[in-house]
């Protein structure tokens, strides 16, 4: 049984070297077609997304069987234009029986893709078993189309895929508008007058040209996956879609080097999966690092805002303990805090230790107290709480059992121009609806009473 | 008559096989399509590849039960990262989908041009299936030489997973009918929306696995969802529905197999297009009769 893996092949690294001096012409070739491919696939992939169509290209690919199969069984070439031409026709009618079940049959959209998939899969297949029992010349090679095999690509393949992408990329680039206004926002779009269904054709013919191109290279079951997954990936790293877009194609041209650098040194190596593992390797790495987006980064602020909220939450308590002792004291023991805010020894140290790292809460003898800082915070945020419940209570009707609630909540969120503006609102701003009274906003530690 | 059958042994075989294999993707194909899933079967039935080599792999049996857990695990956990996709990486449901089943196909077809020699599955057996090779493929009860052939192995995997279906279908219909046409109205009945979700995908993996040996991954899909719609466009309640779907999915076997016979391709895609020629007479049967009925409401008016 001989092993693939890199480590068991010496010249591994010989291999290597000799892939990027470029020494093997037919190596280049394929990864020109491969990067081609992987950025215009997930260009055009990306508006396909954007469409909420995102399993067309699965469904187009597999409607491009019989198409070449078809074709094959008229013309008894393999010559590359034929076998576009015929994957085009399939792919298009395959397009038009989606669109056209939905409006017409009771038949729902996620139904006609399968329906349409399945049956154009099976079509080609018969086909293709009818065809291999037949006695015509070159007819092997067809199924390679199923997973695709790039090695066996000829650089006539490769120079039709190389004028498909560049055709593609450039009317993506000349109708970015409209197709981005179409993608966004439809209603908008017509009533400027843009006519949609043109525009939804072309982007329909690119697709179905980006996936027959794709065949040869990826294969018809995955070719999904390489409209697909990069923009999903590209999607985490920005908000405008041109970036977007860029990054996408980005993706898609790192996952064709890397595939094929790994088909090269490993030939039993297929190239389209890999491609299209790489690329979900590389989406998962987007979902978790992405910046703003990403599940980490999410994670993080979510785990700050929790830590705000908790340590402005015991300011607030620690200010209470100061109304309540007519601001003649402002330390407190542990107990005297629990008394007010219930919550574990060991959580509320975590809380006034952070306190006393940011200088707003120190060690004192009786336990802990409030510094300068601390007590002008707690003054600010118990100044918005109350002026939130006044606010409620005047405006709004709710019983003071609801305003408390609602009150917590966006007293870590209320900004200073938002509590003016309150306060300008209000009749009065001595006391809030409990009869505490709402502290001034310059109270300053050791003025306050 | 006795002759005829011995003559005829193998086609027997094949034809019960695949009636044993379409009416149970149909049975299960109702519900996903009542579901809105469909898309989930498209995705179950390609990942289901990874979990037989998996399975294959880890093991290195082909036995029954093995292939059936590391399938029905396979399935499971494909919804599950559909789903968790959808929810947390904020993805578009279908796109979750997409993303998941390409990658499992992908490992999957990765794993067998790894381990080539060692996997009794080569890529293209894994589309098409070949149902022609399986009467060939018989379990034996005893030993090698002497013991009594009982059938091909095929035809026992899916009988089994055919009785599953059935039964479950049978025990928890009413359950069953409430989730598929009234998720909202079952969760308020308390019926856990979530688990009967699940139950359906397992349905799914088995039905899957067990079809796989004689049909291939993506011919599945058109059993699954092909006769149901069929079957959804004319029936009027789901007993109903569930009649139909069998209906067309024994009439797609029988024309498919004579459609196979005299073009001399394969039996499974035979099958799977002629399935999708009844659902293309029935749409066209349909719409004719909606324009007639549309002339005659226009005639009456005027």
């Amino acid at each position: 049984m001989q092993d693939f893996t890199l480590l068991n092949q010496p010249d591994a690294w010989e291999l290597w070297l000799a892939f990027w001096r470029f020494e093997d012409i037919n190596a280049l070739w394929v990864l020109m077609g491969s990067l081609l491919l992987g950025m215009g696939a997930a260009v055009i992939g990306g508006f396909a997304f954007l469409r909420k169509r995102s399993l067309i290209g699965d469904a187009l690919a597999h409607a491009a069987l019989p198409g070449v199969m078809a074709a094959f069984l008229l013309f008894h070439s393999r010559d590359p234009w034929i076998m576009f031409s015929g994957a085009l026709a399939s792919s298009f009618i395959g397009f038009f029986i989606i669109d056209w079940l939905p409006k017409h049959t009771k038949i729902k959209p996620d139904a006609a893709l399968a329906i349409t998939l399945s049956f154009f899969f099976a079509l080609g297949l018969m086909l293709l078993s009818y065809i291999q029992g037949l006695e015509v010349e070159n007819k092997s090679g067809l199924d390679k189309i199923l997973f695709g095999q790039a090695a066996a690509m000829t650089q006539d393949d490769i120079r039709l895929l190389g004028y498909v992408t560049v055709f593609i990329l450039l009317v993506v680039t000349l109708f970015f508008h409209k197709f981005r206004l179409i993608a966004f926002n439809r209603l908008y779009a017509q009533s400027l007058g843009i006519n949609i269904a043109f525009y939804e054709l072309v982007l329909a013919l690119l697709i179905v040209m980006a996936v027959v191109v794709g065949l040869q290279l990826v294969g018809v079951v995955l070719m999904a996956a390489v409209l697909l997954t990069p923009m999903a990936a590209a999607r985490l790293w920005s908000d405008n879609l041109k970036v977007i877009l860029l990054i996408a194609g980005a993706l898609g041209a790192l996952s064709a080097l890397i595939s094929t650098q790994i088909s090269y040194l490993a030939p039993a190596m297929p190239t389209g999966p890999w491609m299209v593992v790489s690329l979900a390797i590389l989406f998962v790495a987007s979902l978790l690092f992405a910046p703003q987006k990403g599940l980490l980064q999410r994670a993080w602020q979510q785990r700050r805002l929790r830590h705000k909220v908790a340590e402005e939450n015991l300011l607030r308590t620690l200010y209470k303990l100061c109304e309540r002792g007519d601001f003649h004291t402002r330390s407190f023991s542990l107990a005297d805090i629990q008394a007010l805010r219930a919550m574990p020894v060991s959580r509320l140290q975590i809380h006034l230790q952070r306190l006393a790292k940011n200088g707003l809460a120190s060690h004192c003898p009786q336990g802990w107290c409030l510094t300068d800082a601390g007590f002008e915070q707690a003054t600010l945020l118990t100044r918005r709480h109350r002026l939130w419940e006044s606010y409620l209570s005047e405006r709004a009707d709710l019983t003071p059992e609801q305003i408390h609630l609602q009150a917590e909540r966006i007293e870590h969120i209320l900004t200073d121009e938002q509590s003016r503006q309150i306060e300008a609102e209000l009749s009065s701003t001595q006391l809030d609806p409990h009869g505490q009274p709402i502290p001034t906003a310059t109270a300053k530690a050791g003025e306050t009473k | 008559m006795t002759t005829f059958i011995q003559d005829h042994i193998s086609d027997l075989w094949i034809l019960a096989t695949a009636s044993l294999v379409a009416v149970s993707c149909a049975l299960v194909g109702v519900f996903l399509i009542l579901r809105r899933q469909s898309l989930m079967g498209d995705a179950i039935s390609h990942s289901v590849l990874l979990g037989i080599v998996l399975a294959f792999l880890l093991s290195g049996t082909r036995d029954l039960t093995i292939l059936l857990g590391g399938a029905v695990v396979i399935g499971l956990i494909t919804a599950w990262l559909s789903d968790t996709l959808h929810k947390v990486g904020n993805l578009q449901k279908d796109a979750g989908i997409g993303i998941v089943f390409t990658l499992f196909f992908a490992i999957g077809v990765i794993l067998i041009s790894l381990y080539a020699g060692q996997i009794d599955l080569d890529q293209e057996c894994v589309l098409y299936g070949e149902i022609a090779f399986v009467p060939f493929d018989t379990l034996i009860w005893g030993d090698m030489e002497n013991g009594i052939d009982l059938g091909p192995r095929a035809f026992w995997s899916i009988s089994i997973v055919f009785a599953l279906v059935l039964a479950s279908i049978w025990i928890a219909f009413g359950r069953l009918q409430t989730v598929a046409f009234h998720p909202s109205l079952a969760a308020s009945l308390g019926i856990n929306v979530l688990f009967w979700h699940y139950f359906l995908m397992t349905l799914v993996s088995l039905t899957t696995v067990a079809s796989f040996d004689a049909v291939g991954a993506i011919l599945v899909v058109a059993l699954l969802v092909i006769p149901a719609t069929s079957a959804y466009l004319l029936a009027t309640s789901l007993k109903n529905m569930l009649w139909l779907a069998a209906a067309y999915a024994e009439g797609a076997v029988l024309t498919g197999y004579a459609l196979a016979f005299w073009l001399d391709s394969s039996i499974s895609a035979s099958i799977a297009v002629c399935a999708g020629g009844l659902l293309f007479l029935t749409v066209t049967g349909l719409q004719i009769h909606k324009l007639r009925l549309q002339k005659q409401t226009v005639k009456t008016i005027a």
